[in-house]
């Protein structure tokens, strides 16, 4: 199985320029195990000190976000496109 | 030098001025951190009431570019005693506490996005854009189209396809190209992020988020001074990404840091629609932390589902000793007439979002008579009618005759429950004694 997940240009500079790259990770704390491993500068930037993926990153599967779909416990299909959003924008009310 | 610059909301690192919104180290939202120290000798209460009566008379506190020349008269608008809408939320007759900010005139599109649009196009031009874009429930669109025009940018706006008409053509009217997205506004929203990462284009609130959203401040500082430099007990404010609520915190703790009104614990209200209620629900359940959800409201200008401030707007209201509550879309409508009808004020389904809030606080004794309360009205009625079709029948015509009229008159008085009749009645009857 295969899906790709795109990277903003916000996280280029710890990714060595690359903008996307196709994994066989199953579920989003795999996800997050390739994405510290192919790219260590990286994970810093993606987990708080306690491991935690930061408040403000925002993961969207197929144009949904993740929290809809089960966050976690998502089992990610075959050819699903995830995209990282660094805090998204928004209403100012 | 100017007196500002971008920090970090978590980390605390500086970024100094340019189109961002986001820390590139933890992804944190950036805003915009003054000198007060600096701000403290050049502003005084003196100085702000002689300019003219609008939200550019308290430039020092706000994110300009040096040389700034303001083109609109944007903001100040009318802070009045609300005693008839009082007497109807509280029950009591002393009814000189409760306020309206009544952005529902705000210059020039009748909402208070004109105030954050102000800010946020003059930086695009200090930082060089031709072109400035949104994603918008409505309100924003018709703004930064206004705006923009005024300036002479280009404006691209990117909205749901399910928008108000009346919002669509009050931004087409301007001659900004209006996109209309097959989606709700999160979805908007998350592609204006990645269409701003690719384009060079000034993101109102997206780049330009930072400076945007401190115009929303200027709601705060004009209560503050329309209330004679003093601050009030409460505030109800309507949320969609909870911006305002936490500007209009940051208004009131700069005014008392710079000594121009007396130190004061405000609590903060957050008023939200039943139907995308992520921030009350939040506060209603103790968790400092959004749950997004899929909006499902007619106040389409507060349906954002995964609100960008939802966070801080949590913490302003728990630490103000505050409460958030929410309203569904009859009590919506109910509250839109209450207004209209008990003070003359035409507001959008967010004001309806906000009095109806408010009916809620004072019945559940959160707020009290006795204790200055300002709502905030953001927008203007005319906006959305379309929430009122069907509220009110046509009526059939009448001969122009005065003798139709009297028997038309006679029939109408005898039918009770038609709206302001009674009212009409009543005072038929003490002209008649």
């Amino acid at each position: 199985m295969s899906i790709t997940v795109q990277i903003p240009t916000a996280l280029r500079r710890h990714t060595e320029g690359v903008s996307s790259i196709s994994c066989a990770a199953s579920n989003l704390t795999e996800l997050f195990s390739v994405l510290d491993e192919k790219f260590p500068q990286l994970k810093p930037h993606l987990r708080d000190d306690q491991g935690q993926i930061r408040r403000f990153l925002n993961v969207y599967v197929n144009e949904e976000d993740i929290r809809f779909l089960g966050g976690q416990t998502y089992a990610f299909q075959e050819g699903d496109e995830v995209l990282l959003v660094p805090s998204i924008a928004g209403g100012t009310i | 030098m100017s007196n500002y610059e971008l920090r970090c909301r978590e980390c605390g690192r500086t970024w100094g001025n340019q189109p961002r919104s986001i820390c590139d180290d933890c992804f944190s939202p950036l805003e915009i951190a003054y000198d007060y120290d600096a701000l403290k000798a050049s502003v005084s209460r003196e100085r702000i009431s002689q300019r003219p009566p609008n939200m550019w008379r308290y430039s020092e506190l706000l994110p300009l570019p040096q040389g700034f020349t303001p083109r609109l008269p944007v903001g100040f608008t009318p802070l009045f005693q609300a005693p008839q809408l009082a007497e109807r939320l509280s029950g009591t007759a002393a009814g000189t506490n409760l306020y309206i900010k009544n952005d529902a005139v705000c210059l020039p599109t009748l909402s208070f996005k004109d105030r954050v649009v102000a800010v946020a196009l003059s930086q695009a031009r200090a930082f060089g854009f031709d072109t400035v874009s949104c994603s918008s429930t409505g309100n924003l669109a018709n703004a930064v189209a206004a705006h923009a025009a005024r300036e002479g940018l280009k404006a691209w706006i990117f909205i749901p396809s399910d928008l108000e008409p009346a919002k669509i053509l009050g931004t087409n009217v301007f001659g900004a190209k209006v996109v209309r997205i097959a989606g709700n506004y999160d979805q908007v929203n998350r592609l204006c992020s990645q269409i701003a990462d690719e384009h060079r284009w000034g993101f109102v609130n997206v780049n330009l988020r930072p400076y945007y959203a401190e115009g929303s401040k200027t709601v705060g500082f004009e209560i503050a001074e329309q209330l004679g430099w003093r601050l009030p007990d409460n505030i109800v404010c309507p949320m969609a990404g909870g911006s305002l609520i936490t500007k209009i915190k940051k208004a009131f703790d700069e005014l008392i840091k710079l000594g121009l009104v007396e130190p004061k614990e405000v609590k903060f209200f957050g008023a939200q629609a039943t139907g995308c209620s992520p921030i009350s629900t939040a506060v209603k359940t103790g968790s400092s932390e959004i749950e997004p959800q899929k909006p499902n409201t007619i106040a389409r200008s507060l349906a954002i589902g995964n609100p960008a401030d939802g966070h801080y707007a949590i913490r302003t209201i728990k630490n103000s000793g505050g409460w958030s509550e929410d309203v569904s879309d009859p009590e919506v409508i109910d509250a839109i007439r209450l207004l209209a009808e008990t003070e003359g004020i035409f507001t959008e389904t967010a004001g309806g979002v906000t009095v109806g809030t408010a009916a809620k606080l004072y019945r559940q004794d959160r707020i009290l008579p006795d204790e200055t309360t300002v709502l905030c009205v953001t927008g203007n009625g005319l906006k959305t009618t379309d929430v009122l079709a069907g509220v009110y029948q046509t009526e059939r015509p009448i001969a122009p005759k005065l003798t139709e009229f009297e028997a038309y008159l006679q029939q109408t008085l005898d039918v009770a429950g038609v709206p302001g009749v009674l009212a009409a009645a009543q005072q038929a009857e003490g002209v008649g004694a």
